[in-house]
């Protein structure tokens, strides 16, 4: 405590009394799995952020950067945790060039406040992520955590042009540039994609911006079992329709999706059948483009032999698609004890399915499956309790998932796991074969290891 | 070089596998650009296994390695600034696996870019990055530049579209990165290595994306009388959010170089050609030819031609894309600078090119990817006269400064190599530079991988050496 005590007085000194927090109560606010930091700081600067840095290096503290903490909790917990470093106090576009389709913005950035100032020039940034009222634009990039506009637009990593960040010297850094198209030097910010802050803090970041669509649309067919809803997908991903988003939701998933929408769209949630096996689609373009794919839908899901489908009014469309883009965030807190998996295996079959849902059952868990585009699988188990038998039943379970992912060419990380799961088991699955390559990258931008210490693959 | 080295070489590979005679390295001194550095041994492995072992021969010499496809790089990556050991993989052409289904091929690294294309289209697929030089150019050539091409302005580069790499690090370890599936948990691995200029490692196997072929395509000839026409009808494209999959300009000074090559049907007496490529679904492509029409002819634009067919279609982009060869007619040597504007700043930066041309004598034709802002001048010079060279550089040198100046950067898709890099402290500091030192030292410790490439010498990188051309081995070694 008499450390902590001396390294937030010290801060104080550098950055000013207001900047440094060291009370009981909001520190908890910043706990990652109980782990709560000696200090949270809150720099106002880029600068401001390289100072913390290197006194951290200097002191040998350990730094979490935070931005609006919806998702701190992916992830393992950190081994170290002196500093919160709270970087919603850098806010502000610095450039945004709408006849450039460029824009460049600071890290603590709120993903719908840039999202106005964007769409007044008819513009948009494709990162649709959970959390998305509240979560900063640095945040949902090292995160990594999937967009469900990525069918589409890919992910972070193909429309980030740069970025400013600290390393772990507490040297301010660039990477890229503020051109769409550009190899000057080694592509360093596309490291920091999903990178969960354990290579350097980001307090800017350079995107290629997007036309709004002129319109889109939405699309739902039902099925009795998996094998309709998968041939139906095989046949829309045969078809080569250019779609913004598609998803396969589990009878459970149904269940739960249906009571996610229940608040905001009542009519909609219980017109959702809980027995079905269902498959969304959302499109968009042109008013020719979005009538043509939504008919074409339509007549591969009759000849799919669906139960039911339908071509979604605009209002059903935008809360489902809401809906989904929200998975990650109500389906960790499904039950008291839920594993939310993210499984990526190529093209997956409805052999793979069966396969993790038998995991489910040979463990008594429940659980429901949301296959996304790119191959994404997110599978969640459900106990009900985090006594040992439950922790027992999902740590087996896990080791399962992982291995019929690396059976399957794939691999599997762990989203969400209560906290007592992530000391039995390693949320990023076994260490892969490049993991000392990756090793070797941390070392480089973090050599004191102050970053975000203990919290990534292989426990970097 | 120890005349053991070459003795090792020959018994591990066989002599039909390595070359040593300088009459046989001279061809392997030149790229695409105007720098030059000899090897003084080059081997052709057929493995991975040959990869590694030729690396630890190297090692135990002491010897830097240099990896090449079949060398139409613009900027110096693939010569031996330093001497040593040529890799070149020309021999490892293979693809190794074709996956339709997941729409992914696994490739050898000396496979060319356009076979990966000739051996999917039948199943509707296709590999999206078209740099110009593709009917030659390696895919592994590709990976270590981070290669374009007109069409990445809707598709990405080359690093858009590799999801796994295997690797030789500098000790001779095989390392794979990355996943079939792509987006693997762990750092961006694909990402770093895409665009290192094989300064990090030797790539030996790659795993690429496939895309699917889109339903319509159309493509646009826009004929203008005026270059400043033109480029404001690039820049207004772009600001009205039309994303054309490919969005080229070539002056007119150039188009007739082009025409007396290669017949493409290009006005001779035009000022400036965009060549506007729209795809997609049917009904997108009616209403993003229309609109593109229509910004065309607001600027000025004095016709605007489809493309009736797919032969049409072929041929104008076989003018655009043997543009470079055309002016190989009109003088004994020509330099491609490769630079980066933001599209809004089109205008302004060709009326800077033709200026500064005008001021070291040169007449400079521009073709390049006007779409996003890729700038190609070409400047035609004599390389026996020493001083125009050295202008060619300067003049070079004058409009890669003006990018910057513009808030673009110093190169779209030719690499920095040993072109640029005295040029890098333009955009990067010292701290920028310490990372990236950083970062190359953790994998490329001794520099014996491609060395004198991306850093500059002058900014005291003293890791990054380049050693003294050695002398050539005795002719009957």
């Amino acid at each position: 405590m008499t450390a902590t005590v001396n390294f937030a007085t010290r801060l104080e000194g550098i950055l000013g009394a207001h900047r440094v927090v060291a009370a009981e109560a909001e520190l908890r606010e910043y706990a990652i799995d109980g782990m709560v930091p000696g200090a949270i700081v809150r720099p106002a600067s880029a600068q401001e952020a390289a100072e913390i840095a290197r006194f951290a290096s200097t002191e040998k503290l350990a730094i979490v950067a935070t931005g609006s903490r919806s998702k701190l909790h992916l992830g393992m917990p950190p081994t170290r945790y002196d500093l919160a470093l709270d970087m919603t106090g850098l806010h502000d576009i610095a450039h945004f060039d709408p006849a450039d389709l460029t824009l460049s913005v600071d890290a603590g950035m709120p993903l719908r406040q840039l999202a106005r100032v964007l769409a007044e020039k008819g513009q948009f940034l494709p990162l649709a992520v959970p959390c998305y009222e509240t979560s900063t634009v640095a945040g949902a990039l090292a995160s990594g955590i999937d967009s469900t506009l990525r069918q589409q637009y890919g992910t972070a990593r193909d429309f980030l042009i740069g970025a400013e960040f600290v390393d772990g010297k507490g040297a301010p850094c660039k990477s890229g540039g503020r051109v769409v198209k550009n190899v000057t030097g080694y592509d360093l910010h596309k490291l920091l994609v999903g990178s969960l802050g354990t290579l350097a803090v980001i307090t800017r970041l350079n995107f290629r911006t997007f036309t709004l669509p002129q319109s889109s649309g939405g699309h739902l067919a039902c099925f009795s079992d998996l094998e309709g809803a998968s041939a139906y997908r095989d046949a829309i991903e045969k078809s080569g329709l250019p779609l913004a988003n598609l998803e396969t939701l589990s009878p459970e998933m149904v269940a739960f999706t249906a009571a996610a929408l229940h608040e905001t769209y009542a009519e909609f949630a219980a017109r959702l059948d809980p027995a079905k096996w269902c498959v969304y689609a959302s499109f968009e373009g042109n008013e020719a483009v979005v009538t043509r794919i939504a008919r074409d839908l339509q007549k591969l899901a009759n000849e799919a032999a669906a139960d039911s489908s339908e071509i979604l009014d605009a209002s059903a469309d935008v809360h489902l698609g809401g809906v989904l883009r929200e998975a990650f965030d109500w389906l960790r807190w499904a039950s008291p004890g839920a594993a939310l998996f993210r499984i990526a295996l190529p093209q997956s079959k409805p052999g793979d399915l069966a396969d993790l849902l038998c995991v489910a059952q040979e463990s008594s868990l429940r659980s429901a499956l949301l296959v996304r585009a790119a191959a994404i699988i997110y599978f969640v188990l459900l106990a009900e309790t985090e006594d040992d038998s439950a922790l027992h039943a999902l740590e087996n379970a896990a080791v399962r998932v992982f291995s019929l992912a690396g059976a399957g060419q794939g691999h599997a990380t762990l989203l969400h796991a209560p906290g007592k799961l992530k000391s039995r088991v390693n949320v990023w699955g076994p260490k892969r074969a490049d993991f000392r390559m990756m090793q070797r990258v941390k070392r480089s931008f973090d050599p004191q290891n102050i970053f975000a210490t203990g919290r990534f693959v292989g426990g970097i | 070089m120890p005349a053991s080295l070459l003795r090792e070489l020959n018994s591990l590979l066989g002599s039909s596998n390595v070359l040593h005679k300088i009459e046989d390295l001279v061809l392997y001194e030149y790229d695409g650009s105007v720098e030059k550095g000899r090897p003084d041994l080059v081997v052709f492995p057929h493995t991975t296994e040959d990869v590694s072992r030729i690396v630890k021969l190297a090692a135990k010499y002491n010897v830097p390695i240099v990896g090449r496809g079949s060398g139409t790089g613009l900027s110096g990556g693939a010569l031996a600034r330093g001497g040593g050991v040529m890799i070149v993989f020309a021999r490892m052409n293979c693809i190794l696996e074709l996956d339709l289904e997941n729409a992914r091929a696994v490739v050898q690294p000396g496979v060319v870019n356009l076979d990966i294309t000739r051996a999917v289209e039948h199943a509707g697929l296709y590999f999206a990055p078209d740099p110009s030089s593709q009917k030659s150019c390696t895919i592994g050539g590709n990976v270590a530049e981070n290669a374009g091409g007109p069409h990445t302005l809707a598709y990405g580069v080359t690093v858009n579209h590799v999801t796994a790499l295997e690797l030789v690090l500098p000790d001779g370890e095989i390392v794979r990165v990355g996943s079939k599936q792509g987006d693997a948990p762990g750092y961006d691995l694909c990402g770093l290595f895409v665009g290192s200029e094989g300064t990090l490692a030797l790539v030996t196997e790659i795993t690429v994306k496939l895309t699917r072929k889109a339903e319509a395509v159309k493509t646009l000839l826009a004929i203008f009388d005026a270059v400043d026409d033109a480029s404001h009808t690039v820049a207004e494209i772009t600001a009205r959010g039309i994303t054309p999959a490919a969005c080229e300009m070539v002056d007119g000074w150039t188009l007739c170089a082009i025409e007396d090559y290669i017949h493409a049907g290009f006005p001779r007496d035009s000022a400036a050609i965009l060549l506007i490529e729209v795809e997609g679904l049917r009904e997108a492509v009616e209403a993003q030819a229309t609109a593109v029409e229509d910004v065309c002819r607001m600027h000025h634009a004095r016709e605007v031609r489809i493309a009736r067919d797919d032969r049409e279609r072929d041929l104008l982009w076989k003018g655009r894309k043997n543009a470079f060869g055309a002016l190989g007619r009109l003088a004994p040597s020509n330099y491609v600078l490769d630079g980066v504007i933001p599209r809004s700043k089109l205008p302004q930066a060709l009326q800077q090119i033709s200026h500064i041309g005008k001021k070291y004598g040169f007449s400079i034709g521009n073709i390049f990817h006007a779409g996003d802002g890729n700038l190609h001048p070409i400047v035609l010079y004599d390389p026996r006269d020493p001083r125009q060279l050295e202008n060619a550089i300067a003049a070079s040198h004058e409009i890669l400064s003006y990018c910057i100046e513009l808030g673009g950067a110093l190169t779209g898709e030719h690499g920095v190599g040993m072109e640029k890099n005295e040029l890098m402290p333009l955009l990067f500091s010292d701290a920028d530079f310490d990372l990236m030192r950083r970062v190359h030292d953790a994998f490329n410790p001794d520099s014996s991988l491609n060395p004198g490439k991306i850093f500059p010498l002058s900014k005291g990188c003293g890791e990054i050496r380049v050693r003294k051309q050695a002398e050539t081995l005795p002719a009957h070694l």
